[in-house]
């Protein structure tokens, strides 16, 4: 599955939306959700709650593995979506689209991510 | 998220391994063998072989043969098992020990022929098995001359067809009496037009079979198969599943259940240790301290291995803590889990101190990275074939 050329990408394989009215939706990779396997349980950040860029959020629980998951960005939580944390699956089979996470409202635009391009490169160890 | 994908480039691979590439498998490295971790889904391979049937490339296992006049009595002295007393044809579950009773490895052992056995090893303690097998060919009664260890690790490719519909996937594919085979017997025979040892044997708790062929013919007895399989619902599995497949099973894992810290009596695996032995005057490596460990186990039982099935989502990992739910004190730990594709929730299996070993003890929960979450504890296995 290809990265979306209108997103961006954090090394800790998230991406992130352009932002609409300041805020933007964060997710994982295609990449990442295929090194994970099926994830099963997802614990998000809740409404209102402040994350910070690089620092983790929650966490992924797959069949082999639990993963932290670090925020790209810094911000308010506005809202998380319902749907993956009742159907983990999503984050597989819908990671750019159905298998968002949250939604957040930037504090601060982001400086240190990854244009589609680049962040190919970097999932592929070159 | 971190990059869990790795790769290593000295890792053994098996014959299969283009065959495992060509279907896009995520491969791992599992000790010290790249081996397909899963095709696509492990939730759906684990289901397949559960309703259906499903494929495995095992040939990371280790396999060593015993031959000679007196191939029998050194695996009753080297193993726990009274393997002088197995039937030609059929296969046993065993153990090999240290001196203090320790488990180095469970194991397989197929009785091929009155003078000739085969020791199937894990992948990671094959060469550990190999050298005191080797090693304990100098028994107290002199060099077991009459006995040849022999490393057939190479010699072997190992696929396992597994679920419902293995037997009837392979009925097309040989004319041998599949149905008159035994569970945990073994023998040797033609599959899809190549020498096979045809095992009825898995890890998976279906029934099921394991081929071990020759390297060169293990990409035609796995296509003959996947083609024979394919209206069967068959699909290709990777140790992933195998690995919740097992757990589901209630089957041990050396490195997780199994350990040189544990005896057979301490992993509830006592009936594996045969006293009652008539070669070597009764003795065999470990006997005294195992003597001595199932007479604790009597008197002051150790940690007892149960299951644990989750009321939340949350799913518990190897070496998590088990505590009392009331002031947190720690009761056991957890040594696998994962979330359970049949039950549809995490499951785990840990040892418990005895007080909270019955099945339907109130009151237990695993620490889950500092919170603690309330478990049922279970008889195991959680499953059971119908």
């Amino acid at each position: 599955m290809s990265n979306p050329q209108q997103l961006r990408y954090s090394k800790e394989h998230e991406w992130l939306s352009t932002a609409e009215d300041g805020v933007s939706t964060v997710g994982i990779t295609a990449h990442a959700a295929e090194a994970l396997g099926d994830v099963v349980y997802v614990q998000l950040p809740a409404a209102g709650d402040t994350v910070t860029a690089g620092e983790t959020c929650g966490e992924l629980e797959s069949t082999k593995s639990v993963s932290d998951l670090y925020s790209p960005v810094s911000g308010e939580v506005t809202e998380l979506n319902q749907d993956v944390v009742d159907d983990p699956a999503l984050v597989n089979s819908a990671p750019f689209e159905g298998g968002w996470l949250f939604k957040v409202k930037l504090s601060e635009e982001p400086d240190d991510l990854l244009s589609a391009d680049e962040y190919t490169a970097f999932a592929s160890g070159n | 998220m971190t990059d869990p994908s790795a790769g290593s480039a000295t890792a053994h691979k098996t014959a299969l391994d283009a065959t495992h590439r060509e279907l896009g498998a995520t491969m791992t490295d599992f000790a010290g063998w790249e081996m397909p971790l899963r095709y696509g889904s492990e939730r759906e391979e684990h289901l397949a072989v559960r309703s259906h049937a499903g494929l495995f490339d095992l040939s990371h296992m280790g396999e060593i043969t015993i031959t000679g006049p007196e191939a029998g009595e050194l695996l009753d002295y080297a193993l726990v098992g009274n393997l002088t007393k197995l039937a030609v044809g059929r296969a046993r579950y065993t153990m090999i020990c240290d001196e203090n009773g320790g488990i180095l490895d469970d194991l397989i052992v197929y009785r091929l022929a009155d003078q000739e056995y085969m020791v199937v090893a894990n992948a990671s303690n094959s060469q550990t098995v190999l050298d005191a097998l080797r090693a304990r060919q100098d028994a107290p009664e002199g060099k077991r001359s009459g006995a040849e260890v022999r490393d057939d690790r190479d010699k072997y490719a190992l696929l396992a067809v597994q679920g419902p519909e293995a037997v009837g996937i392979l009925r097309g594919l040989t004319g041998f009496d599949l149905d008159g085979l035994r569970y945990y017997a073994g023998e040797r025979d033609i599959v899809a037009g190549k020498s096979a040892l045809i095992a009825r044997t898995g890890y998976t708790g279906e029934d099921g079979f394991e081929l071990f062929v020759a390297p060169e013919d293990a990409v035609a007895v796995w296509d003959a198969v996947r083609e024979a399989g394919a209206g069967a619902g068959l699909v290709p599995c990777g140790l992933s599943c195998r690995d919740t497949l097992r757990l589901e099973a209630g089957m041990p894992l050396y490195g997780n259940e199994l350990s040189t810290a544990l005896t057979p009596f301490d992993a509830g695996l006592g009936r594996t240790v045969k006293f009652a032995k008539t070669t070597n005057d009764g003795r065999f490596v470990g006997r005294e301290r195992l003597e001595a460990a199932a007479e604790r186990a009597e008197t002051d039982p150790p940690r007892k291995l149960v299951g644990l099935v989750a009321t939340g989502r949350r799913v518990p990992r190897a070496g998590y803590p088990v505590v009392a739910a009331g002031d947190g004190t720690v009761i056991g730990e957890v040594t696998s889990g994962a979330p359970s594709p049949t039950l549809g929730k995490p499951i785990a299996m840990a040892y418990v101190d005895t007080g909270y070993a019955a099945a339907g003890t109130e009151g237990v929960a695993v620490d889950i990275r500092g919170s603690h979450e309330p478990y049922e504890v279970v008889a195991l296995p959680f499953y059971k074939r119908s």
